[in-house]
């Protein structure tokens, strides 16, 4: 009985994600594909749930659907109400259409391959026999921190190459005239709540679901909040100490890196003793730059006086107060 | 007996959210219909959650409900007022 219920759960589970997923591709109206794509994410976050994969469950609800959301909403923001997709021509239609096919027959198949592959190296068993030297307890922080940190270390190089490629090209997006006084009051209570959410998710990484990029996205989430509810409170941000942040991570990475080298031989090859104390700084880092990096993001280019350092630094921060005073 | 009243709280709670549903599909604009998710949130989930609590045996994990509870409730609270502050300024500049 129980089972059948499941068995229904996860076929409506898995109808509705496609229906959102075909929805939000075919509809016209870029809102409404944004909000569509939103929903969408949290319920691919509760089929990963239902996979017993809490860490990408996680990450799917804080990355996928809340700060890839509001990313998407505060790219389409200046867009008029009406604003339709663009049509493709038909040819171009056809080939991205053929194109997808193709890679859906192929994951299909080794998926399928996979599924009923009855020997070979499961890969699973040797994460578990090297956990306990491996400095954690949770097999993902374990992969993705210990076993395939070089991996961790590109990906933190991409977000990083990202945001200096939104940075080159924009300034800051300009902000909302205006936010609710009950908006304030509930950023008021939920921005400290985040602050140590994060700071719980990035501490229990270790052993349970959560980590550094979980962590990281959930920080910047209370930085967009501030930015949402106190629009006009300009803080003087210190561009230089900015820039810091943006970097610590994959610094630190690689400091640790190389030091590992120098012991043992290889790039990121814990000594594994240290392994948990090295994997926990990394993190830390890496959560503080991830969060500058996508609250950077969020605002969509370079805050004011980002180029430039010293006493040119103030100068502009303070030319560019002005002349944003004479326009509002 | 336990059960009864844990199945009990969850379909009533289930029945909030299906009306929830039916007067966001239903109703004529969107303050109306604002009106109804809200209320139909907060009241049916209170009452799934209070369901859950019974059956879940952990006083720790009770608990963690109702800060979820407490959290979705400000959050659709916010949200719906957000909504309806913007869509009154929207009508205002169409005038």
């Amino acid at each position: 009985m129980i089972e059948l219920l499941w068995s229904i759960f996860d076929i409506t589970l898995v109808l509705l994600l496609l229906t959102l997923a075909w929805t939000t591709c075919s509809t016209q109206d870029v809102k409404r594909a944004v909000t569509l794509f939103i929903a969408m994410g949290l319920l691919l976050a509760i089929v990963w749930a239902r996979l017993k994969a809490p860490d990408l469950a996680l990450a799917e609800a804080v990355i996928g659907a809340g700060i890839s959301g509001a990313l998407l909403l505060s790219a389409i923001k200046d867009y008029p109400a009406t604003t339709m997709v663009s049509h493709r021509s038909s040819l171009i239609e056809g080939i991205i259409n053929s194109l997808t096919l193709a890679l859906t027959i192929l994951m299909s198949w080794a998926v399928w391959h996979g599924l009923n592959m009855s020997d070979g190296i499961r890969l699973s068993e040797q994460v578990f026999s090297q956990l306990p030297v491996s400095g954690v307890s949770n097999p993902v922080t374990a992969v993705l921190l210990n076993y395939r940190a070089y991996d961790t270390l590109l990906e933190l190089a991409v977000v990083l190459t990202a945001v200096l490629t939104v940075l080159t090209l924009n300034e800051k997006r300009a902000d909302y005239e205006s936010s609710s006084p009950l908006l304030q009051g509930m950023t008021r209570w939920l921005v400290p709540l985040l602050v140590v959410t994060s700071g719980y998710l990035l501490w229990v990484g270790a052993h349970a679901p959560g980590g550094a990029f979980q962590a990281g996205a959930m920080l910047a989430a209370a930085m967009i909040l501030l930015q949402l509810a106190y629009p006009s409170r300009r803080p003087e941000f210190n561009n230089y100490l900015l820039k810091i942040l943006l970097v610590i991570g994959i610094f630190t990475f690689v400091l640790v890196g190389l030091w590992m080298m120098s012991l043992n031989d290889d790039f990121l090859a814990f000594t594994p003793a240290w392994a948990g104390t090295l994997i926990l700084i990394i993190e830390t880092a890496a959560t503080v730059s991830i969060a500058t990096a996508l609250t950077l993001a969020y605002l969509g280019g370079r805050p004011r006086g980002w180029e430039g350092t010293g006493r040119e630094d103030t100068n502009r921060t303070s030319r560019s107060i002005t002349e944003n005073g004479g326009a509002g | 007996m336990i059960d009864t009243l844990a199945i009990l709280a969850i379909f009533s709670g289930l029945f909030f959210f299906l009306s929830g549903s039916i007067g966001l599909l239903r109703l004529p604009d969107l303050f109306t219909r604002l009106h109804a998710l809200a209320k139909a949130d907060n009241v049916g989930l209170a009452l799934v959650a209070l369901g859950v609590i019974i059956l879940e045996p952990a006083v720790i994990n009770g608990i963690k409900i109702v800060i979820i509870w407490l959290l979705v409730m400000a959050a659709s609270a916010i949200s719906s007022h957000l909504v309806a502050r913007h869509a009154l300024r929207e009508n205002r500049k169409d005038d």
